[in-house]
Parts: structure tokens; sequence; C-alpha cells
């Protein structure tokens, strides 16, 4: 029976060596191309190029800010349908179903879903002048509007990946014994108090991945703003997609990856340090 | 007004934001090419006609894309499975020291952006001989759904009984055989479920497959690329077509769902 220690690890090693190939390795990669110029000397010139360039800034500001934006609305829209579902009874796997659809929906579909409700001739130009108020189809999506175009791609994105914060919450509301919320129903709770009380606390380790990887996801948003406005809102992620296609400059690219990870792990640990010690101070 | 009619509204409300972009999308991409550029337009579609799916479908480059995205998302399955596979079995049935570690790394996975992956390694795969190639965008986008493939396959052995296997050992059946015989047959929903997953994780990819690709574009890879440059039946079409496959396919997986995100939470 000796041998069947070895078992366990022989089954793992494959996807173990895997994850080294196609995670560690490209990880490690992507720092030495960030901080390596040309003749492979260690410099910062990737990183200056990068925050030199016309685009880093509003890069910067427009990422940051969908994914404020975005991941509040998510988890909000998500929490309601989670809960919306509890009350339906009859009809619920329909429901269930048609409110998951979009998990399977690319990001760059649903960039080209929305652009034919925004576009010249789109659904959202008809609709207004039907109601009257333009006569002449708008440009909604170009540089010049970029407060709408930004409304666009809110619009896109939490269409379309408020879905997996939805998942997400309902496994973890499985999760959570009916008794509690029983008990706190025989001491008189309202049902207003008992999503505060009981119900979101239990479900604060669920919230906290939705939030972790729907941020990090929000972070590296890209093919929705490119289907939408090209690069009339520039996003972290389609610099590095520019940098790398159209410039053919791999090291400035990696110095955007990097910056796109950085921030991610930045939000990541945040989040942790916040959701704990609001767990700390419930207990 | 009861609380359930309220409800049942709000629910339908919200089913109508999920349903609207996709039916307005299907009505341009089933209509003529004079109905799409129609202004103003009406809600409902006006000529049923092939015409710009087939223009879609005609422009040179759509076929191979179509092709090229379907040998990458068959590959991606297919290694997914191969290496998440065993390892879920592996967390399912024996306990090891390094178990817990395993776990993390696998979580930890989800945590890294796609761009850190794509852009080294689309420098590296030009000296692997890999880029350009269905082979080299499968592996990184098998990267994206091993994690799952994992902690999926982890959870559906999990649910069937060790005593079934040790049975089947009894009666001298050999590891293999018994997991041949009696888990495979038992576990093959679900590993269908964690298949077709990982079928769609790769047929939706865009970013890496278009860093790693130049003429062997997938589907996604080939739109993005040729967005800007072309007309919008094309778009509307091409758009359409990749979320067509999407709808079947979380209709099929749909009672996995929560145990593919149940279990990612823990």
């Amino acid at each position: 029976m000796r041998s069947e220690r070895y078992i366990p690890y022989l089954l793992v090693l494959p996807s173990v060596l895997f994850l080294l190939f196609l995670f560690a390795w490209p990880l490690l990669e992507a720092l030495l191309l960030s901080i390596r110029g040309a003749g492979g000397e260690w410099t910062l010139e990737n990183f200056q190029r990068m925050a030199a360039d016309l685009y880093f800034k509003d890069a910067i500001k427009y990422t940051v800010l969908l994914a404020v934006v975005v991941v509040p609305l998510q988890v909000v829209l998500a929490l309601c349908l989670a809960l919306l579902l509890g009350g339906i009874g009859k009809g619920r796997d329909l429901f269930l179903y048609v409110w998951t659809i979009p998990l399977g929906i690319s990001d760059l579909a649903a960039g080209i879903v929305w652009l034919a409700i925004f576009t010249e001739r789109g659904y959202l130009n008809s609709f207004l002048q039907a109601l009257g108020v333009i006569q002449e189809p708008r440009l909604w999506l170009s540089y010049e509007t970029p407060a709408i175009l930004f409304l666009a791609v809110v619009a896109a994105e939490v269409w379309r990946a408020t879905a997996i914060v939805f998942v997400i919450l309902v496994a973890g509301l499985q999760l959570i014994p009916k008794e509690y919320g029983e008990a706190a129903e025989v001491f008189g709770a309202s049902p207003w108090r008992r999503f505060w009380k009981v119900t979101l606390p239990l479900l604060t380790p669920s919230l906290q991945v939705a939030l972790i990887l729907r941020t990090i996801l929000a972070l590296e948003v890209f093919a929705v703003v490119v289907a939408l406005g090209g690069r009339n809102l520039p996003v972290l992620a389609g610099e590095a997609y520019y940098w790398y296609n159209a410039y053919q400059n791999p090291g400035v690219a990696a110095a955007y990856s990097v910056l796109i990870l950085g921030i991610s792990v930045v939000a990541t640990l945040v989040y942790l340090r916040l959701m704990r010690s609001r767990q700390e101070a419930a207990v | 007004m009861n609380a359930r009619l309220v409800y049942l509204t709000l629910a339908v409300l919200l089913a109508l934001w999920v349903l609207v972009p996709i039916f307005l999308i299907a009505t341009l991409a089933l209509s003529d090419r004079a109905s799409v550029f129609a202004w103003p337009k009406g809600i409902l579609p006006q000529h049923f006609s092939l015409e710009t799916i087939s223009f879609f479908f005609g422009v040179e480059g759509v076929g191979k894309a179509i092709r090229n995205s379907l040998v990458v998302a068959g590959l991606t399955l297919l290694f997914a499975l191969l290496l998440g596979a065993p390892a879920g079995y592996a967390l399912a049935r024996y306990r090891f020291a390094g178990a817990d570690a395993y776990r993390i790394l696998i979580l930890m996975t989800r945590a890294f952006p796609l761009a850190i992956l794509a852009i080294p390694l689309s420098v590296q795969f030009i000296h692997l001989g890999l880029y350009d190639t269905p082979l080299g965008v499968a592996l990184v986008h098998t990267a994206l759904a091993l994690p799952f493939a994992v902690l999926v396959t982890g959870s559906l052995f999990l649910g069937i009984p060790k005593e079934l296997e040790e049975a089947a050992w009894t009666l001298g059946c050999s590891r293999v055989q018994a997991f041949v015989r009696v888990v495979l047959p038992l576990a093959l929903p679900g590993l269908t479920a964690t298949a077709i997953f990982a079928f769609v994780i790769s047929w939706n990819e865009v970013f890496a497959a278009t860093l790693l690709t130049l003429r062997e574009r997938t589907l996604p890879a080939f739109l993005l690329s040729a967005l800007n440059d072309s007309p919008l039946p094309f778009r509307f079409a091409g758009g359409f077509f990749l979320i067509v496959p999407a709808l079947v396919f979380i209709f099929v997986i749909r009672r996995y769902l929560f145990t593919l995100w149940g279990i990612a939470n823990r």
C-alpha cells in the first residue's frame, strides 16, 4: 500500500506543471519584459514611455472609473436578482435561465450588441426620435461625447457581467441555513432587518469573492470598449493591445500589463482588509 | 397588489433587460441591408432576410476563423479535462500534504489579468513555434479553463460515493477499471458540463487570441481586428453568431452553474 501515497501527487502533477508553464513563467517574463530595454539592460524606460504617452492618464482614469461605477451596480443588481429569485416560486427555473444567459456572452459580442443600440442609426436614436427629442441621428460614441460613450460601456458591462455576480451570490445564499432567518422571524425581525442583520453578514464571503473577481475583470475591460468606441475611450488593457499590436512594442505593452496586475493586487488587498474589519466589527 | 405580483413584475422587467438587446441584435442580423441602415428603426423586425448573415459568412476569412475557433475550443476542452479531471479526482479522493496549497494555487490563477499572460507568451511563442497556431491559443485558453475544470470535477467526484469504487475493487477490478466502469459513467453528465464550459470560455475569449495570432485568427480575434473598418451589417451578424452557441450552452449546463460557483467560494 506504500505506493498509494504517490497517487494523488501523480494526478495533480500535470496540472501543476502546466500552471507553472502558463502562469508562473509568463508572469516572470512580463516583469522582465517591462524592466528591460531593447539591448537587455535594466531600465525604467518602458514605464517612462508608458507614463508619458498621450493616452496614459485617460486610460487609468477611465479604467478605474469604470470599475468604480460598474462593480457596485453589478453587485446591487445581482443581489436584487438573487433575493427576487427566492420570492418567485413557480417559474423560478425559467428566470434563472434567462438571467444567467449573459454568462455565455463574450465581451466582444456584448459590445457589438450595445453598439446596435447606441450607434448613429441605432435603437436609442430611433427611440429618441419617436419621443420627439431629436429629429436627426446623433453621434453618441465619438470622442466628443465621452460621457455617453462611458455610459454605453457601463450599460454593456452591467448587462453582460452581472450574471456572474448573481450566480456567485445565489450559490452563497444556498449555503446559509434557513434556521437563522426563521429564528430572526420568530423574534419579530422585519424582512428588511432580517436582510441587513442576518442574510447580508452571512453572505460576506460570497460578496468578497464576487467583488474581488469582478473588480479584477473590470480592470482588464477591453473588447466591450473597443467594439463601442475604438480608442475614443482609452483603457489600460486596450493600450497594452495597441502598444503590442500597432506599435510593435512588447516592452511598453508589458509595462501596461504589470500596471494592471499592480492595481488588481492593490484592489484585492483593500477588499480583504475592508471586509475583514467589517466582519470583526460585526462580531 | 400582493407581494408576489410585485416580485413577478420586477422579475419580468429584469428578464426583459437581458432579452431585449439579444432580440434587437437578432433582428438586425436576420434582416436585409436596408433595414440595418434604416432610420428611424422600429422595434419589430421589418423584413426577414438572410442577406446580412449570408454576407457575413461570405466575407473572406470568416469560414477559416470559425474553423480555427472550433479547433481551439475543442483543444481547450480536451486539455482542460485531461489535466483538470485527474487533479479534481485527487482532491476528492485523497488526503495529501499540499492539497490546500494546491487549492490556493488554483484559486490564485483566477486573479491574474490576462494581459500579463498573453503579452509575454506571444513573445515566447514566436521562439517556440507556437505563435499564430491554434495550439498556442488553446494552451492559453486552457490556463483560463483549468481552474474551473479542477474545482468542478473535484466536487463531481466528491458526490460519487467511494464505496461504489471500493466494491468494484473487491470484485476484482483494477483501479483504472473501477474508474472507467463505475465512476466515469456516473460522472459523465458533470464532465460534459465542464467540457462545455471550457468550450465557451475559449469560444468567447478575444484578448489573448488577438495577440497570439496573425493569420490563424479565431472568430472573436478576426472580428475584433476587422471591427473598425468593417460595415455595420458585418459586425452585427458577427456579434449575433458569437451569441448563438452561448444561448444553447448555458441552457445545457444551467444545472451545474451553481456547483461551478458554489465550490469556488469555499
